[in-house]
């Protein structure tokens, strides 16, 4: 596998042997735990996105593509994990969307896994039953859930009341947007 | 101004919101492109307005069309913007939008740094929260640089949900500013004892990730960790301590032994909870011997859950440290290999090759080989094909007993479409020619049959990687010419135009190999008495020749105009009817040998012999041009002694030839490993200590016609059956010599294996197989500023200890200053006892240089003070270049010129002669961490010589004159604290006593009358402090006062401290 060492006390990289140019960024930076989120629905429309590693949107762009189709194509009775480019990808279907992580090759798989169900939990508990198009119209509700869940690649509360009340006192924080927001009728 | 706001609002009535964006993307489904560019030229307009509600709806927007793909980078500016909002509203959705958008090359990333920092020290946690939530997807290392400090102050916060948050995107900060991490180090250490379980685990989480990169460092903590592990129920954290473990286990054996009873207790606990799936890898994760017998049971069991997929994983885990144990279960994964998901095939392909044995490996190649026929993809039809030819030539083609089954296999795969592995079949191909005599005979029918079926391997173009396999089948008909059946239909099939087609490099070989063939057709039909068929063949050649003459390969067109003037040559020769096809043979004559990669190491030097004095003067230009139509064939050798040749040139050529073996065979750098050749170089000695394994053969099976691999199965079969049948007949004795016949082969295999004989024999280079490389470590180690000399092993343990109580001694001051700032900002000075400098010698043998400090409070900046260090050097060397640098802590920082970077050292302006010592100044804020490099000169290399400098509260002092009626008015003003202290057994004389007040402590005297004195300092911060000293006696007593208690109490502390010690 591809990778990267600090040299010395800089910030040098060294950049190993096979790795295809392009993927180089990424291996270079694959030291988190999540490398990204990705929810998207069974057509293959992008309903979410979390990149735990700095990429350019052209890249990001060309990974997600690779992957949505990649993941599409997959049978509904296949394993849930699959190994892409030299990370791990872990995916599970709710419905009609896709929930999609991708992971560092040492990293655990069911774990990962365990952090998709909870957090469609947590989606589920705040919208109460959620479905796809309270994503798409509360997204940005959506990445604050996520936000508060998992930081940086790493699961930052394991607890689901503990989220939901950081939200929720968040969001009393945010009252008076809503009462505008009611008042003009949405 | 009011009319503009309620303008604003009533036009943001008519804006569209997040909701009516995503309304209208739907409802425009077939020109939805057209429809996003108007909502862009709308944001654009709104983004314009000074009110902020209007952006932050704007930026919602833009991060929704982000998501979608559109860019937005343009609107980075005006995300900045409603980041720093003072309304939460709005900053949330500011920090959403930058953690969406921005990334490392972000321009506008450096404009946040103040904003971010204020954000984190708000006194809202949810602002805090958001800011650190943000940062930790676009931290960049100019970021992480600048915030290190307040991120780390925010990790002892009053909330637990802020130090959780904080403690996690530590880990971010040390992999953008790996300096960072040995101050925070300490702290992250306390969070693992939290009393908050969420912070808890963050800094197991953190601290997990980090001993990954560099398990050595944090082996100190295993301990800490197993009583974590114990006692910890929270699944998630455990998770990560067994990942720990993991990679603690290799660097301490005894942790493997000590883990297997928690872990057993472990595994039962979460069977009984049913969360079996998680066993496999709690396990599979610490690698250790008694365990991994007991876990089979368990992967075992993991099939019936229907997670294959980590049982394959966790098995290859096993795999290798007990292969026995995993082989038993060979039905399991060969069924793995039929199921339809590629991620478990390719798993259970990795298996299958730890598995294989003599016995069962036709059986799983078969298996592989329908597979491949089935499979559809070509990523996963070219991995099996690897992996095929992985478990067939494993060391040295061990488990192989018929090599005309692999030859046949390896011409099966050339029918694969599409591979891009010709070139490893082609290997494979030439590999086993060459090293299996015996397969020679069949080799070259089936090669025959490939040519002459040239046309299926290139035909189309998706099979151009097949195509090299043309390469070797050329090659072994060549070479090999002589086992031919019908070397003139090969020599035809060769020659075809078709072959022009061909890559270059394939091209060219096909025409040596014609040449070869050639000489072989020739000989043959020279035998006749009819002399056209001959010619006949020359004249095949020659026409057919020009094709490759005119090749754009330079190669090929070198070799075809070389082979094609020599054939006109013969064709002359012939038509005088003179018998050449000896001497064209003689061009091609001679034994490949396989030789070992590294023989070379094991030829010894003749006694006598001086490899560097030439044993025969340099060879004249003419020679060497003679050399090189040899020289094509530089791997040949001549074998047999050439028979005499009537002609006066061949004469002297082979006079030369003989010559030039004499002198190979006095060279010991030229191999003639092949050991039949002995008997020609007898007189040479070393020859035969070259390590080539003699070959050694068994009668093979022949097998008339075209075979399929498929049959070779029943065949061995029906083989091993007789050779048990025969071997039951042997005496023991014949089955003694037998064994120790093989004993130079490798031992391999279960014993059982010991009964099958195979059918051909490889000629294996025992020795000195190239070495496999021990895995490369790729980690990334922020941490190796934890221990600075790593090199310096033997030191290691010592400054590693040294390191920790600085880090003590650091977070010490740390949180003194940390009170100071909140209790009244006056109080800067840091509290501290003893003015003496620790010296560390330099970890090397000599003396190294030698620092006494003074460290003083500088008159002109309030906020800094000047250190004199002392270079002194005591080692005989000279010291060229010195640098000084310090790592920059929370309340310290080095003064350095305009324009360098914060990490760069000071260069020292002097040079030091060995005995001397010079003075340099440092301006330095606070500074609590010197590090000096001195560089000698000698040996060049670059030493660290780590000091510490202790910051007493008196090095804030400066000296200042007082007048003494200024003195009296100080004293009189009654704002003044007072204190006294009385030293016991002061033998030193008064004005000593003074003088050293002054010059340790920074005062001045302003009066002295007799016995007493009155003396003044302030300090940076413009606190007086003033001091009656009265000595009678041995008895000194200090009255002092000062505005300032806390100051006051600790200077005379000093004082005290200062004469306790003389």
């Amino acid at each position: 596998m591809p990778f990267a060492s600090f040299c010395g006390t800089t910030h040098s990289f060294i950049s190993h042997s096979h790795c295809v140019s392009q993927l180089l960024c990424l291996s270079v930076i694959s030291s988190f735990q999540m490398q990204f989120m990705l929810l998207f629905s069974r057509q293959g429309k992008l309903r979410l996105q979390k990149w735990y590693v700095p990429l350019s949107d052209k890249e990001k762009k060309k990974i997600t593509r690779e992957l949505v189709q990649t993941v599409l194509a997959r049978k509904p009775k296949m394993c849930s994990f699959l190994e892409w480019r030299d990370l791990k990808v872990v995916y599970k279907r709710y419905a009609s969307l896709y929930f999609c992580c991708a992971i560092e090759d040492q990293d655990n798989e069911l774990i990962t896994l365990e952090i998709i169900h909870r957090y469609v939990e947590l989606l589920d508990k705040y919208f109460g039953s959620v479905c796809e198009l309270d994503i798409i119209f509360n997204f940005e509700k959506a990445y604050f859930i996520l936000d508060e869940f998992l930081l940086g690649g790493e699961a930052q509360e394991t607890s689901k009341k503990n989220v939901l009340k950081a939200i929720e006192q968040a969001d009393l924080l945010q009252e008076v947007r809503h009462l505008m927001k009611s008042m003009w009728g949405r | 101004m009011a009319l503009k706001i309620v303008k604003g609002s009533i036009d943001r009535m008519f804006d569209k919101n997040l909701q009516d964006l995503v309304r209208g993307i739907r409802n425009h489904k077939e020109d939805e492109a057209k429809y996003i560019s108007t909502c862009i030229d709308e944001i654009k307009q709104e983004l314009k307005q000074d009110n902020i509600a209007v952006k932050a709806n704007a930026v919602c927007k833009l991060t929704y069309l982000q998501m979608l793909g559109y860019d937005v980078s343009w609107a980075a500016f005006n995300i900045v913007e409603v980041m720093s909002s003072s309304k939460f509203t709005y900053k949330r959705i500011g920090y959403l939008a930058a953690s969406q958008c921005f990334h490392e090359s972000t321009d506008v990333i450096m404009l946040t740094t103040n904003q971010i920092r204020k954000d984190l020290s708000s006194p809202n946690q949810y602002d805090t929260g958001v800011a650190l939530t943000g940062l930790s997807c676009f931290v960049t290392p100019d970021l992480a640089r600048d915030l290190a400090n307040d991120i780390m102050t925010l990790m002892s916060h009053t909330k637990p949900y802020i130090r959780k948050k904080a403690v996690l995107i530590m880990y971010k900060v040390f992999l953008k500013y790996p300096e960072s991490l040995r101050p925070a180090f300490p702290r992250l250490k306390e969070k693992l004892e939290d009393p908050d379980p969420g912070v808890q685990s963050a800094a197991v989480n953190v601290i997990c990730e980090l001993a990954r990169r560099n398990p050595k460092n944090y082996l100190s903590l295993a301990p800490l960790f197993f009583k974590l592990m114990t006692s910890s129920t929270n699944n998630w954290v455990l998770i990560k301590i067994i990942k720990l473990f993991g990679a603690l286990t290799p660097l301490e054996p005894r942790l493997g032994k000590k883990l297997i009873e928690p872990l057993t207790n472990l595994i039962h606990r979460i069977m009984s909870a049913d969360r079996s799936v998680y066993i496999p890898f709690l396990v599979a994760r610490v690698r250790t011997k008694g365990e991994s017998m007991s876990v089979l049971k368990y992967v075992k069991a993991m099939f019936v859950f229907v997670v294959k997929y980590l049982g394959l994983l966790a098995m290859s885990k096993i795999l290798k440290t007990h292969p026995k144990s995993v082989q038993s279960h060979k039905d399991l994964i060969l069924q793995c290999l039929d199921d339809k998901d590629e991620s478990i095939r390719l798993r259970a392909l990795d298996l299958l090759y730890g598995m294989v044995s003599k016995k069962n490996l036709m059986e799983i190649v078969k298996k592989l080989m329908l597979h491949v026929d089935k499979a559809e993809g070509t990523t996963y039809r070219d991995e099996l094909l690897t992996k095929i030819i992985d478990i067939c030539s494993q060391s040295n083609y061990q488990y192989i007993t018929n090599f005309e089954w692999y030859i046949s296999i390896l011409v099966e795969l050339t029918r694969l479409e599409g591979t891009r592995h010709g070139h490893l079949i082609a290997s494979q191909m030439l590999d086993v020619a060459i090293r299996v005599k015996a397969i020679r005979v069949f080799a070259v029918a089936q090669m025959a049959t490939l040519l002459d079926n040239a046309h299926l391997l290139t035909g189309n173009v998706q099979r151009k990687g097949i195509c090299e396999v043309l390469y070797a089948a050329a090659w072994i008909c060549g070479e090999f010419s002589e086992h031919l059946d019908n070397p003139t239909q090969t020599l035809e099939a060769m020659l075809r135009p078709k072959v022009a087609t061909l890559p270059g490099h394939i091209q060219a070989v096909y025409v040596q190999n014609a040449a070869k063939l050639f000489a072989t057709v020739l000989k043959s039909q020279e035998g006749n008495t009819d002399s056209t068929a001959a010619q006949e063949t020359s004249q095949l050649m020659i026409d057919r020749l020009p094709l490759f003459v005119q090749s754009a390969n330079l190669e090929v067109q070198e070799r075809a105009s070389c082979i094609l003037q020599l054939v006109k040559y013969i064709q002359k020769l012939q038509q005088k009817d003179v018998e050449i096809a000896e001497e064209v043979i003689a061009l091609f004559a001679g034994e490949l040998n396989p030789v070992a990669p590294k023989a070379q190491k094991k030829v010894p030097v003749p006694e006598g012999l001086d490899l560097d004095a030439w044993i025969n003067e340099p060879p004249s230009e003419s020679e060497s041009e003679d050399e090189q139509p040899r020289a094509i064939f530089a791997k040949e050798e001549p074998k047999h002694s050439r028979p005499r040749h009537t002609e006066v040139d061949e004469k002297e050529l082979a006079k030369r030839r003989e010559a030039r073996k004499q002198e190979q065979a006095n060279n010991p750098f030229y191999i003639k490993s092949s050991p039949s050749s002995q008997k020609v170089y007898q007189e040479a000695p070393g020859v035969e200590h070259i390590p080539v394994v003699q070959i050694d053969l068994s009668v093979p099976l022949k097998v008339p016609g075209l075979p399929m691999s498929d049959q070779y199965v029943k065949l061995e079969e029906e083989r091993r059956q007789k050779d048990r049948a025969d071997k039951k007949k042997k005496e023991k004795k014949k089955r003694k010599e037998k064994r120790s016949g093989r004993g130079k082969r490798h031992d391999s295999g279960p014993e059982s294996e010991e009964d099958i004989t195979p059918a051909h024999m490889v000629d294996i280079v025992t020795e000195e197989m190239p070495e496999v490389p021990s895995r490369i470590s790729n980690t990334i180690s922020p941490s190796t500023l934890w221990v600075f000399d790593d090199k310096k092993s033997s030191k290691h343990k010592k400054k590693k200890q040294k390191k920790e109580k600085e880090e003590k001694e650091k977070k010490k001051k740390k949180k003194h200053h940390h009170h100071h700032h909140h209790s009244d900002g006056g109080g800067e000075e840091s509290v501290q006892n003893g003015t003496v400098e620790e010296e560390e010698p330099l970890p090397v043998s000599r003396d190294g240089p030698d620092q006494v400090n003074d460290i003083q409070g500088n008159l002109q900046d309030g906020s800094q003070v000047v250190v004199s260090v002392i270079f002194e050097n005591k080692c005989d060397s000279f010291l060229k270049s010195m640098e000084f640098n310090v790592l920059d802590s929370l309340n310290s920082k080095l003064q350095r010129p305009e324009g360098s970077g914060p990490h760069d050292g000071l260069t020292v302006p002097f040079q030091l002669p060995p005995g001397q010592s010079n003075v340099c100044l440092f301006v330095i804020h606070y500074l609590l961490f010197v590090v000096v490099f001195p560089q000698n000169e000698d040996s060049s290399t670059h030493e660290k010589l780590d000091f510490k400098l202790h910051f007493t509260c008196t090095s804030y002092l400066i000296s200042t004159p007082c007048y003494s009626d200024a003195f009296a008015k100080l004293l009189e003003s009654g704002d003044l604290k007072c204190s006294s202290v009385k030293l016991e057994g002061v033998v030193m004389p008064f004005h000593h006593l003074l003088a050293r007040i002054c010059f340790r402590h920074h005062f001045s005297v302003v009066e002295r009358i007799d016995s007493c004195a009155s003396m003044y300092s302030r300090s940076i911060q413009d606190h007086h402090v003033c001091l009656l000293v009265k000595t009678s006696g041995q008895t000194v007593s200090i009255d002092a006062k000062c505005d300032e208690p806390t100051l006051l109490g600790n200077v005379l502390d000093e004082i005290k401290q200062t004469f306790s010690q003389c």
